[in-house]
């Protein structure tokens, strides 16, 4: 259940360009939070809070791990916190990824700023007993950040839009040389997004979307997709922003 | 004596507090964070004669000291809402406002007999004031005449008393205000939002889907204010007033322009307890400014000589 809390920010880097990662500490959200989950970050002097995916959960630690991406003033002030001070969180909020207990071996594919939430997912995995094969897109070398973290989890391939680092293109030029999965989960960018679910159409996957959002708790339908269901539409921050592929319309 | 409670057509408000629509759903989501009988009343995201889903996304962006929308009046339509939302409120004590709109006339009128059939509404507000759909809302709320004539045929459809809420987007409001007092109205609501547009420099287009949205938050509390302290002087039906308000002394602001309820919306997204501090917060506001009520404040403000 969502709760309002206050959480320490034990550290501030910037692992890549643009791209910053903070260690905070919460004991109710680090016991709670499951992967795919966000937290809604309020920043002062912003009317509006930040939809944020956690990257990561250490329970014994009590720490939850958040990346973002400088975008606007509101991520810039954020990556400006530093060591020791405190942010106001509404969280964990939307539902997470579903595991297939059944599943032996799942494909992970992140897009920019969608990878983060592919790593809590691929830490959970493993500790599952599961195979976890990651590909992961970035725009180009300077961006690219986690590559060795999800190599100590499984198959890593990391793919670069200009070419600079790794396989040149997107994440759906390989999906192809892929071997055999059950399941496949995705977060990025929706034309990412749009581009796998059509060239995995038919299999079994998850993929988390984001939007712009206002309340992040389900009230005021900013964040809505199409869906397939009788209402019509689905909730990204509530009813998500985790879905089966195949129940929305991107 | 209830230090903080008001009288209003249709309305025993414990508190003057209340959530404004279409910031609080039907206030399902707000329920896991405080128990909404704290609240003087709540007032429901608007409904409308059939389903609506709205405008494309993105739906929202946020501005200096506020934010942009144009959800578009996405609601699962007035028979829904009556069997589905209304008894989920019900269960709370506190006043239930039902926010109604339409693209016609008919479709008001419709919509305004629909809740006669209901015991636990006890007011409706008549919002003539969307600027986010094509047709209807805000049509209705620019042209006196129109919002005279769609007051007249609510009132008469309905059973419940009927706040008008006006729109900020006229050239002159009390004009507005007069027209729908003569036309029946009960009390007025105001304001709601400002008709805005913000431009992505990187993409070179308009950051909300719809291209124009509706502007709240802080940034338009001083023409909220404005508003209501100008038609106070000129109309004798109530005024909840709405506008910019987070805070117990933007309460005390309003009231004193002329407000005799208040509603909260945007601030919501940024504080979940919002309503609820602001109801915890008020006592102390006021006697920090001299009062001992809610009641003695309303409409106090003074122009020095």
């Amino acid at each position: 259940m969502i709760s309002k809390e206050i959480m320490q920010i034990l550290s501030v880097s910037e692992i890549a360009s643009e791209t910053v990662e903070m260690v905070l500490r919460n004991e109710y959200i680090s016991e709670q939070a499951i992967p795919g989950q966000f937290l809604h970050i309020l920043i002062d002097g912003h009317t509006l809070r930040r939809p944020i995916s956690i990257a990561d959960i250490n329970r014994e630690s009590k720490t939850v791990t958040i990346l973002f991406k400088i975008i606007g003033d509101g991520t810039k002030t954020l990556a400006g916190f530093k060591e020791g001070m405190e942010i106001d969180v509404l969280g964990p909020s939307g539902n997470g990824f579903l595991i297939e207990e059944q599943d032996s071996v799942v494909l992970l594919i992140g897009g920019g700023i969608g990878v983060p939430p592919m790593y809590y997912l691929a830490r959970t995995m493993v500790k599952k007993g599961k195979k976890v094969i990651a590909v992961l897109g970035f725009q180009s070398k300077s961006h690219v950040f986690y590559e060795e973290k999800f190599k100590e989890l499984g198959e890593t391939i990391v793919v670069t839009n200009d070419g600079s680092y790794g396989e040149r293109g997107f994440v759906t030029d390989i999906l192809g040389k892929i071997g055999s999965f059950d399941t496949y989960y995705s977060c990025g960018p929706v034309p990412m997004l749009r581009a796998v679910t059509n060239e995995l159409q038919g299999r079994r996957g998850f993929i988390s979307i984001e939007e712009r959002m206002g309340c992040g708790v389900g009230a005021c339908l900013a964040c809505v997709i199409p869906a397939t269901d009788e209402k019509g539409y689905k909730k990204i921050c509530s009813d998500g922003p985790v879905f089966d592929a195949r129940e929305v319309t991107l | 004596m209830n230090k903080l409670a008001v009288e209003l057509p249709g309305l025993s408000l414990k508190n003057p507090i209340m959530p404004a629509s279409g910031c609080f759903g039907f206030g399902r989501e707000y329920s896991d964070f405080y128990d909404l009988s704290k609240l003087g009343a709540v007032i429901m995201k608007a409904a409308t004669g059939e389903r609506r889903l709205g405008n494309p996304t993105p739906r929202v962006a946020e501005t200096n000291s506020g934010m942009l929308n144009a959800i578009g009046l996405q609601n699962p339509g007035v028979e829904a809402i009556i069997r589905e939302e209304v008894p989920f409120l019900a269960q709370y004590n506190t006043n239930i406002i039902a926010n109604i709109a339409g693209s016609t006339i008919e479709e008001y009128e419709e919509v305004a007999l629909a809740f006669n059939d209901t015991e636990d509404v006890q007011a409706l507000e008549l919002n003539i004031s969307c600027p986010n759909v094509k047709e209807g809302g805000i049509q209705f709320g620019t042209d006196p005449m129109m919002a005279a004539r769609v007051t007249e045929v609510v009132k008469k459809a309905s059973n419940l008393p009927v706040y008008v809420k006006l729109s900020p987007n006229v050239s002159n409001i009390v004009e507005m205000a007069q027209a729908v007092e003569a036309a029946g109205a009960d009390g007025l609501s105001m304001i709601n939002t400002l008709t805005g547009m913000q431009i992505h420099l990187p993409t070179r287009t308009p950051l909300l889907a719809n291209k124009t949205g509706g502007l709240s938050g802080s940034a338009i509390k001083p023409i909220a204010i404005r508003m209501i302290y100008e038609v106070k002087q000129h109309v004798s039906i109530p005024i909840i007033g709405m506008g910019g308000v987070s805070t117990a002394e933007d309460v005390v602001e309003f009231l004193l322009a002329g407000a005799s309820g208040v509603a909260v919306g945007t601030a919501n997204f940024t504080n979940p307890f919002v309503c609820s501090d602001i109801i915890d917060e008020l006592p102390r506001t006021l006697k920090k400014y001299g009062f001992d009520s809610v009641k003695e404040v309303i409409g106090k403000a003074v122009t020095l000589a």
